[in-house]
């Protein structure tokens, strides 16, 4: 299968990859995927007291689409809102990345991964 | 060093050049271009002189008579003649078949059609080891069985099956035993006239022979009948009609030839590789091979590294040429099912590489390799959430997944 420039191009030089701590009141973490299913993404982002997203990281197994996926959501979340990170779609990150059709779960994955990291520090806040 | 190195000899193999000279002879005005089945003239007769030197050749690597040689088009055919051939046949007599889980598609697809005519088939699992017991073939024979199908060498995972010990199973029950071949011609010896075996299939293109070209073993003693697939001029005896190829058979007869002279030391040196890849890589966490090392061809390496991915580690591998037990690496979606028929998770099947070595592999390839691989492994488990749950102590089967 011929990958895209983009995809070659995050998967050579993964941004954001590593972990924040996830403890930490600010910092929101999403899970999903399977191993059974041959991908995992960990996204995880930190929120400003403005509410701005101010790092993200990420960690995956998966395949090259799956962890281009992910890598360029990092990208595109810091510097957002909750609401405005929460409106990415699974179909602009496929466009972007121009991803084959047996491809596109793996942008649906990342929509699902950012919607968890946000669900997750939402939770966080409304307990403290 | 040649890049990308070829590691996927088990996919094909290319033709050796004494093969393709030998070719190459049979195709233009002035070689050998006639029609094997025609009796009237000078070209028709040196043709049919080719084919049969040729058949000469392949009997001459498995111990067979040349008169035991089916022509085909390749070991996909030979399956299907083999399998449906028998069971159409014999389908008064019963319309039992036993198979294993872990044949090529040619005979599991094979099998499936005979089920929707049908034909009812038994899958034997293999052992964890990747092979299928003689015990187990003797436990699923029936009163109405009427052929087994056992592959020699597995293509993913290279493991030999006995089928010496199969085969007189099912002779004692008059039952007849085909055995898949394409992966094993060239890489174990193989001698028909001792084995209890009908049927066996064989490949040009896996043993340095060109694509296209394959050929079925029928034997004479006992005699085996089977129903023609293919319908026409009644070449082949009736058993698969169609003109031959002579340069494609001609091409086989030399690779088997080469094959049969070549194959002790060639399969020594190849051990050689196989070990030097495994020692380089071994000394890695959670690194695991796929099958049984004892019962295996020497041109096979099938090894996991867990919480690495296969395609991506693939992606990584710029300079190798090889093959995944990643379902990503295929259109299904779904991991190798010989993998998972051992019982692997699906986990460690997405992880899977296949290396295989061959005729053209140089120590300095392996080493090369290894190289990348290593660095590849470190790079991804650097990337995986499944490394750093390892390595902080968390069992993966205790996590809720949202399987999607």
């Amino acid at each position: 299968m011929a990958y895209s420039e983009k995809v070659i191009d995050h998967y050579e030089n993964p941004r954001n990859v590593g972990a924040l701590d996830t403890k930490a009141a600010n910092v929101g973490t999403g899970m999903v995927g399977a191993p059974a299913c041959g991908d995992v993404m960990r996204l995880q982002i930190q929120v400003n007291d403005q509410g701005i997203i101010e790092d993200a990281k990420f960690k995956t197994y998966g395949c090259g689409s799956a962890i281009a996926s992910s890598s360029l959501l990092t990208e595109w979340v810091k510097g957002k809102t909750l609401d405005e990170a929460a409106q990415i779609k699974n179909i602009e990150i496929a466009e972007e990345l121009a991803l084959p059709p047996v491809k596109i779960h793996c942008s649906v994955l990342a929509e699902d991964a950012i919607k968890a990291a946000i669900h997750d520090l939402k939770q966080k806040q409304q307990q403290s | 060093m040649k890049l990308p190195i070829y590691l996927d000899y088990s996919a094909t193999t290319p033709v050796d050049e004494r093969v393709a000279q030998k070719m190459m002879e049979c195709l233009t005005i002035d070689g050998n271009f006639g029609n094997p089945a025609s009796r009237s003239h000078l070209f028709g007769w040196k043709a049919e002189e080719a084919v049969e030197q040729a058949r000469r050749q392949v009997a001459d690597l498995i111990g067979a008579d040349p008169r035991e040689i089916v022509w085909t088009s390749g070991a996909t055919e030979s399956n299907n003649l083999a399998i449906k051939g028998v069971a159409h046949f014999n389908a008064r007599k019963g319309k039992h078949i036993i198979t294993s889980k872990i044949e090529h598609k040619a005979v599991l697809d094979t099998c499936r059609q005979l089920e929707r005519e049908g034909f009812e088939v038994t899958y034997l699992d293999p052992t964890p080891e990747g092979l299928i017991l003689p015990q187990q073939v003797a436990d699923a024979l029936r009163e109405d069985t009427t052929i087994v199908s056992i592959m020699h060498v597995n293509n993913e995972i290279g493991t030999i099956n006995d089928i010496a010990a199969i085969g007189a199973i099912c002779r004692a029950k008059g039952v007849m035993f085909h055995v898949d071949a394409a992966q094993s011609t060239g890489k174990v010896a193989i001698n028909m006239a001792e084995l209890p075996v009908d049927l066996l299939s064989m490949s040009a293109h896996k043993t340095y022979g060109p694509k296209g070209v394959g050929a079925l073993f029928v034997g004479r003693k006992p005699r085996v009948r089977l129903e023609a697939q293919m319908h026409g001029g009644g070449h082949e005896r009736g058993m698969r009609s169609g003109t031959l190829p002579t340069h494609q058979i001609v091409g086989m007869g030399e690779a088997f030839r080469i094959a049969g002279e070549e194959m002790q030391d060639e399969q020594a040196r190849i051990l050689k590789l196989r070990t030097r890849l495994l020692d380089g890589v071994s000394d890695m966490e959670q690194v695991f091979v796929n099958g049984s090392l004892e019962h295996r061809v020497a041109g096979n390496l099938n090894i996991s590294f867990a919480f690495v991915e296969g395609e991506s580690l693939i992606m990584a591998l710029k300079d190798l040429a090889i093959s995944s037990g990643s379902a990503c690496t295929s259109a299904s979606l779904e991991p190798s099912y010989v993998l998972r028929a051992l019982g692997l998770s699906d986990e460690l099947a997405h992880s899977s590489l296949r290396f295989s070595f061959g005729r053209y592999t140089t120590e300095a390839d392996v080493d090369h390799a290894i190289a990348q691989v290593r660095r590849a492994v470190e790079k991804l488990r650097e990337l995986s959430p499944l490394w750093d749950m390892y390595k902080e102590g968390i069992d993966l089967n205790s996590v809720q997944w949202a399987a999607h």
